[in-house]
């Protein structure tokens, strides 16, 4: 819990950095729109369609959609930007909607009598139409406030620091704390701001002079607050962090700050880590420059950035081929493979495969026909699997698909015989498994590699240098046992890294 | 004074007020008379340009309505509309202050008006003027109604049914408060009504109209005595025959019923 609790300020900040630029966008915006709407009768139903079509788009899809939408305009396509950008365009349609109806609900009585009493068209809307329309206006600011500060914990995975941090990493590491302190704070987050412009509200409409100073100064102090935290960056010139960028998995939590800490311990520089990443949008943002390094997997590289369709022949050569892919075509460097692969393989029991003498997937053929085989819901229709069907002619008495969380569960308990389960699942270890030999090697390499943008080299190279010492220096097992360490033992992924980098340099002063 | 001339209003095919032609005298009260639909409130909106006239001029104390801009037409003429229209989010001090404020009169000003004016419509200010309107009975915000036309000491008032939301024994205070108010300023205002007694009661001259046109104008004793057609007859005619009915009516109860 005290671990969570210390990530808290900088989540929240980023949080309210967030909700309350992209709010006050939003009203800049929406209220002069939603006023324009009831001037310019044609230009209503236009705008409330579009607003309403935005509205329509998953929250996520919505944020995600911002990455290539702000790349393909040469900014900044990661982080802060696309996601405020996402927010903003969700905050809009309660508050130019509720500004319309507002401003339309005005007795037309009234209306009248404004006019009546010699007012212009400005004063009629200064003095009647915005005062009357006011309840309903901050209606929609709250509705707002209260969406953008939910959907804000969803910017995590195109790179901005929120409270969604907490729990994108908290599901993936099965770190429950983390999801609940997430959550929770996120809906304080909400009720705090929306009880502020309650009390806003309440002010100006009763005229309580202390309420309506009191709320607007408390706003005033977290703008304040947001705009020194944003600006602060630039004014005292610090050199930009080296950024680490990282999927939604627990071994990648593990070795992003497995890098941050080699990274800062050898070269003292100020590293950050962006975490819980789409496997496509960090890939981008290395490519871009966004974020300075990660590690990905040749297999992944292969299929999805080379585009592939034949099997790499062995490790070296799909190593080698993305390694040249990467560096000639892309300008990015491969600093080299960490020494191990998570890849797709055969599980079973480590007892029964003594028992039977099987060690690898060919010593498996002679049984498989009177055993059952349990696989995630995606694993029997991939290229994977008919690899292995036909490289060992495999056959199984029953395939069942199940959910990949109970899988590992189940060929423990020997409900199935084999599962495809991940090289390196920390729960291998936990209840006993044993990965097979994959000796034909027919389901491709998938080692891990460190990956780096084109400047960092040339900027840093000293960051090369402490990248460069951890190349493999991590085998299959002893990432299992990390990843073992953070979810099946609850240990931070700070402090897993950190005993994995004090036993290399152990090692290596030996 | 108030002079219309050839005052014509057309929506698209249809006429709402055709050629209408009508002088108000300096501290006359004329009542516009008629049916719904005769098209006696668009001749009042049409003289503070609440709507446009499609033809026909108007002049007020010898100038043209026309040849300054809307709002500052309406700054200098009190307006009192049948659904009275305060505004709800100022108190009735604010809103009675509006026009001077538009004016750009100075506080201290504006504030002493406001008071007089109060105490002119019978309402006590120092319990009155932080009040909002939805705290004052339906004859009370008519008063601020009042008031509020004649903040900013217009020379010309137009009544759009004032009192006809109002219960009667209410419209009846009110008739007379105003009676004595516009006495006691000279006041110059059209009164529309269709209520033919209100019409008898506070009218120095009664305009009546039918269709969107101007009937006859003339003085209570006028209509009453020479009215130019059957309409205007039968217009007198309705307040007498109830007077008739109402005497006869007290006559024939039994004594001793209360």
């Amino acid at each position: 819990m005290s671990q969570q609790l210390a990530l808290l300020p900088g989540y929240l900040t980023g949080h309210l950095q967030l909700t309350m630029l992209a709010l006050l966008v939003a009203i800049a915006v929406s209220i002069p729109l939603g006023v324009l709407a009831t001037r310019v009768k044609w230009l209503e139903p236009p705008l409330l369609a579009t607003a309403g079509v935005i509205q329509t788009i998953p929250s996520l899809a919505l944020l995600a959609v911002m990455v290539p939408v702000l790349a393909a305009f040469d900014l900044q396509s990661i982080g802060f930007l696309p996601a405020l950008i996402g927010l903003t365009l969700y905050g809009l349609l309660p508050i130019l909607r509720n500004t319309v109806t507002g401003i339309e609900s005005v007795d037309p009585a009234l209306t009248e009598a404004a006019r009546g009493v010699g007012m212009t068209e400005a004063q009629q809307l200064r003095k009647v139409a915005l005062p009357l329309a006011l309840p309903m206006i901050v209606g929609g600011v709250r509705t707002a406030t209260v969406w953008t500060v939910g959907i804000a914990t969803l910017s995590t995975p195109v790179g901005a620091t929120s409270l969604g941090n907490y729990i994108f990493s908290g599901l993936q590491t099965r770190n429950f704390t983390a999801v609940l302190v997430g959550s929770v704070a996120a809906a304080l987050l909400a009720l705090v701001l929306d009880g502020l412009v309650h009390m806003l509200e309440v002010g100006i409409r009763d005229r309580r002079r202390g309420l309506t100073a009191m709320s607007s100064g408390v706003f005033g102090l977290l703008l304040l607050f947001v705009g020194v935290t944003l600006v602060a960056p630039w004014v005292r010139g610090s050199a930009r962090p080296i950024r680490i960028g990282s999927k939604s998995f627990t071994e990648q939590y593990v070795l992003a700050d497995i890098l941050a800490e080699q990274i800062h311990a050898k070269t003292g520089l100020p590293t950050e880590k962006v975490e819980s990443l789409g496997s496509t949008v960090v890939f981008d943002a290395v490519k871009s420059g966004d974020i300075d390094v990660y590690v990905d997997y040749s297999g992944t590289i292969w299929a999805t950035v080379l585009q592939k369709k034949a099997q790499p022949t062995s490790r070296e050569q799909a190593i080698r081929e993305s390694t040249r892919y990467l560096e000639d075509e892309l300008g990015m460097t491969v600093v080299g493979p960490l020494g191990f692969e998570n890849t797709y393989a055969l599980v079973m029991r480590d007892a029964q495969s003594t028992d039977l003498g099987v060690r690898d997937i060919s010593e498996l053929v002679p049984f498989a026909p009177s055993m059952s085989m349990g696989a995630d819901y995606e694993f029997f229709s991939r290229p994977e699997w008919k690899a292995v069907k036909t490289s060992y002619g495999l056959k199984f008495e029953k395939l069942r698909t199940m959910d990949p969380a109970l899988m590992y569960q189940a060929v423990a308990q020997g409900t199935v015989d084999v599962i495809s389960g991940y090289s390196t699942d920390g729960r291998i270890d936990a209840l006993d498994l044993r990965v097979l030999e994959d000796d034909e090697h027919a389901i491709p390499p998938y080692d891990a590699l460190i990956i780096t943008s084109h400047h960092l080299k040339e900027a840093h190279p000293e960051v090369m240098d402490a990248l460069a010492e951890l190349v493999g220096t991590i085998d299959a097992a002893q990432m299992r046992k990390m990843n073992g360490d953070v979810d099946q033992r609850g240990e931070a992924t700070a402090v897993v890294a950190q005993r994995f980098l004090g036993g290399l340099a152990a090692e290596t002063n030996r | 004074m108030i002079e219309l001339e050839g005052l014509t209003k057309k929506y698209g095919e249809a006429t709402a007020v055709d050629g209408l032609t009508l002088e108000v005298n300096e501290g006359e009260l004329l009542v516009l008379l008629g049916g719904s639909g005769c098209g006696k409130t668009t001749t009042l909106k049409m003289i503070n340009r609440l709507i446009e006239p499609t033809s026909g001029s108007i002049r007020i104390d010898g100038d043209d309505a026309t040849g300054v801009p809307a709002h500052e037409l309406r700054r200098r003429i009190g307006y009192v509309f049948q659904k009275i229209g305060l505004f709800p989010h100022m108190t009735i001090a604010e809103n009675i202050a509006i026009t001077p404020d538009l004016l750009g009169w100075d506080a201290a000003r504006t504030s002493n008006r406001v008071d007089e004016l109060l105490e002119l419509v019978e309402l006590d200010p120092s319990e009155m003027r932080e009040r909002v309107p939805t705290a004052l009975s339906g004859g009370q915000q008519q008063r601020v109604g009042v008031a509020r036309a004649l903040a900013a000491e217009p020379s010309v008032m137009l009544l759009d049914e004032p009192f006809g939301a109002l219960d009667p024994l209410t419209r009846d205070r009110l008739q007379e408060s105003f009676t004595r108010i516009r006495r006691r300023l000279g006041l110059t205002a059209i009164f529309v009504t269709h209520d033919m007694a209100e019409a008898l009661l506070l009218g120095d001259r009664i305009a009546v109209m039918d269709a969107g046109e101007l009937v006859q104008v003339g003085t209570p004793h006028e209509l009453l005595h020479e009215p130019a057609n059957d309409l205007v007859r039968e217009l007198m005619e309705t307040p007498q025959r109830q007077a008739q009915n109402l005497r006869s009516l007290f006559e024939s109860s039994p004594e001793g019923d209360a």
